[in-house]
């Protein structure tokens, strides 16, 4: 496939072609991981600059072996609360990190646009893992990547992403991702979390969580931010987990085939019931799995397809 | 000293003129205004064939930044970026460090305007004490010291009570109160609230939040009988708040900046901080409602909210960048070329929204081109091609998202007192 971006930073920027395109690559990246030495050459000699603003376990880790399994030098970069409060500023920042000369530069930050502030800068690809509640387009590819796999194919299905839609990155990717291949999309929350004129992103809009995830063949649980109640979204964790946690009781309702999915970490016992977490239905896990492969097919898209 | 300007289109609303006719100005004033005036000996005349000559044109609202913030803006920098823009007046509020709530302030900046200034700088006092929202500023000795307003512009009084007091305090001062209506719960958001907002996920403050507080400071002003000034009014249902009032009779005006005719909360895509004020850009109803309200007279004035700041405070991420934009050098060219030109406002509503409309309100000399007036002129070039260049802005601030905008109708020449401060 061809590859033209400079940047990933966002579902909202791609077509269905470019999506598969990744998909795809992805999927052929996968089977590194099941050798014994998990290494190829393709992106020797390349640097990846990890620039984590938010702390990230699992997504910054996830890139880290993506780069490391192609071989290309992957450096963390973290600086802990805004680049104000460091007193350097993001654009300066970036300007030091171009003087080393990276390929790929990874971004996340609290901060909506940032990315795209980056990628205005810098001469390098720039990779969003995530900027305020805007967008976090490799979670989209590889929630994407799990549903094909799963279902095998993605056209025709309906999808619910359930919980605070408005604070959400992963919802925005998603619902731009899922639209783009076919899918129907609904979300579900109580109101103080589903964001102004949400439809017109294209999704349906439920406040009944039973009602929502009946005809779903995939429920994506979002994680529920402890500060939700201080700002008034909510009243309490106990009522939000009575309310519109998943549990087996109202699995009961839902397809037999229906895929659970999270972007983690999980609250267990907020959003998801442990014994869901660890149900057949669950493929959490496989999530997790396929974001390395989906970030060795950006990383390689990104630094390795211009020749070394 | 004389001068005469000769064969320009007199536009003075106020005076109900609009024809070809010279302007003889003498000591500073408007000496007489007719068709084919002599000049006397020595005067200097000034050949304004084919241009427009309307009363000077004030900005209620500006940020000079002096004393406290200079690195932003000075009162040099600020009342340049006036007379460059066709302002001969400008009314500078508060938010200065320190706060103007306390005469020595005010005594400053006239002090300062005096010497620094190249056009008329009028101050606006503080409504509470360092705009905490919690006790009076010394209004009386404010308005002693020639503050022609009282605002906490930039914060909202959240307090109603303390409100209603201030509303009550100043009436025998006979000057309104301003109010930057904004409920400060509702409306933290980055931007405006609507489907934009939801794309981008920045947080978004709903139009709501200005309107409980236009609706709450109307109330107040129906209870004490205040002059309350709406600043930089932005949605439509405030817009509806205000006709009603005016409507039942209640002593209220409003200003509207020329962003909020001009764009719509979709430029905001770009993540240009250059596009982050406060209103917020909102969306297209509002933009309508607030441009049919300029015409009809809902709205009484332009202000431009020009608010200056360092690009290492603008130029970062979007949602902790500095609220404000430079306003000053844009707003006439704007709208000659944005409303003017296409017929939306006739060339002499936009000179009283200008110039009569601010005068009035404020109770200023001005607005007006009648003998004994002050001869402060703006003299506008309808022909006159631009592009907004940021570079080239006499003010410090360079923020604008109008950068890059061309149009055609610009200012031509400014005057205050008779004398030429920009052309």
């Amino acid at each position: 496939m061809s590859w033209k971006r400079k940047d990933l930073l966002g579902m909202q920027d791609l077509d269905a072609a470019e999506i598969i395109g990744v998909l795809d690559t992805a999927s052929s990246m996968k089977e590194i991981a099941a050798r014994e030495i998990k290494k190829v050459p393709t992106l020797r000699g390349k640097t990846v600059v990890n620039l984590f603003y938010e702390s990230s376990t699992r997504t910054r880790t996830s890139f880290e072996i993506a780069g490391k399994w192609l071989s290309a030098d992957v450096i963390n970069f973290s600086a802990s609360g805004s680049s104000a409060d460091k007193g350097e500023s993001l654009l300066d920042t970036a300007r030091n990190i171009e003087a080393m000369s990276p390929d790929v530069v990874v971004v996340r930050h609290k901060a909506a646009g940032a990315p795209a502030l980056l990628a205005r800068h810098l001469r390098c690809g720039v990779v969003n893992a995530g900027d305020g509640a805007h967008e976090h387009p490799t979670q989209a590819l590889l929630d994407l990547m799990t549903i094909r796999e799963k279902k095998g194919h993605l056209e025709g299905l309906n999808v619910t992403i359930v919980g605070d839609i408005t604070h959400s990155r992963v919802a925005r990717s998603d619902i731009y991702g899922m639209r783009k291949m076919g899918i129907t999309v609904t979300v579900a929350g109580p109101p103080t979390l589903i964001p102004a004129q949400c439809q017109e992103l294209g999704v349906k809009v439920s406040h009944r969580l039973e009602e929502a995830i009946a005809h779903a063949d995939v429920i994506m649980m979002l994680r529920l931010q402890h500060e939700r109640m201080e700002g008034g979204f909510i009243p309490s964790l106990r009522e939000y987990s009575r309310v519109w946690g998943l549990s087996l009781a109202k699995l009961e309702h839902c397809r037999p085939d229906v895929l659970i999915m999270h972007p983690g970490p999980v609250n267990r016992g907020v959003e998801l019931a442990p014994e869901v977490a660890d149900s057949p239905y669950s493929v959490i896990l496989d999530q997790v799995a396929n974001g390395v492969a989906v970030r060795m097919a950006v990383l390689y898209m990104l630094a390795g397809s211009k020749g070394a | 000293m004389n001068r005469l300007i000769k064969g320009g289109r007199v536009v003075d609303p106020a005076g109900g003129t609009d024809a070809v006719q010279d302007v003889w100005i003498a000591d500073g004033r408007i000496h007489k205004v007719g068709r084919g005036l002599k000049a006397p000996a020595g005067a200097e005349t000034v050949d304004a064939t084919g241009k427009v000559v309307c009363p000077g044109f004030i900005d209620m609202h500006v940020h000079l930044r002096e004393p406290g913030f200079e690195y932003k803006e000075t009162i040099a920098s600020g009342t340049r970026a006036a007379a460059a823009g066709g302002f001969t007046a400008v009314a500078c509020m508060a938010n200065t460090f320190p706060v103007n709530d306390n005469r020595a302030v005010t005594d400053y900046i006239l002090a300062r305007a005096r010497v620094e200034g190249v056009v008329r700088v009028y101050p606006i006092g503080a409504v509470t004490r360092n705009l905490e929202g919690t006790q009076l500023a010394e209004l009386a000795e404010q308005a002693e010291a020639g503050c022609v307003a009282f605002s906490d512009d930039g914060k909202c009084v959240m307090n109603a009570e303390l409100y209603r007091r201030a509303m009550e305090y100043a009436l025998p001062f006979g000057v309104p109160v301003i109010s930057h209506a904004e409920d400060c719960d509702l409306g933290h958001g980055a931007m405006h609230e609507g489907f934009v907002s939801t794309e981008l996920g920045l947080s978004g403050q709903p139009a709501a939040a200005e309107e409980v507080m236009v609706a709450r400071d109307i109330i107040l002003a129906e209870l004490t009988g205040a002059h309350l000034h709406v600043a930089h009014i932005s949605t439509a249902g405030s817009v509806r708040l205000v006709r009603d009032a005016k409507a039942r009779g209640v002593r209220v005006t409003a200003e509207v900046t020329p962003h909020h005719l001009l764009l719509t909360d979709e430029v905001v895509r770009s993540y240009d901080s250059s596009c982050k004020m406060a209103p917020p850009l909102r969306g297209k109803r509002d933009v309508e409602a607030c441009l049919e309200a300029l015409v009809d007279g809902t709205i009484d004035c332009v202000a431009t909210d020009h608010a200056p700041h360092a690009l290492s405070e603008k130029e970062g991420e979007f949602a902790e960048a500095a609220n404000g934009i430079v306003g000053l050098e844009t707003a006439v060219p704007l709208l000659l070329d944005r409303l003017v030109r296409p017929g939306v406002l006739d060339l002499p509503t936009l000179v009283t929204r200008f110039s009569t409309g601010p005068a009035r309100l404020l109770n200023l000399p001005g607005g007006s081109l009648a003998p004994g007036a002050a001869a402060d002129i703006t003299i506008l070039d309808l022909e006159r091609t631009w592009t907004v260049d940021p570079a080239t802005f006499r003010s410090r601030g360079r923020s604008t998202p109008f950068a890059g905008f061309t149009g055609i109708g610009a200012p031509w020449m400014t005057l205050v007192g008779g004398v030429t401060v920009a052309s």
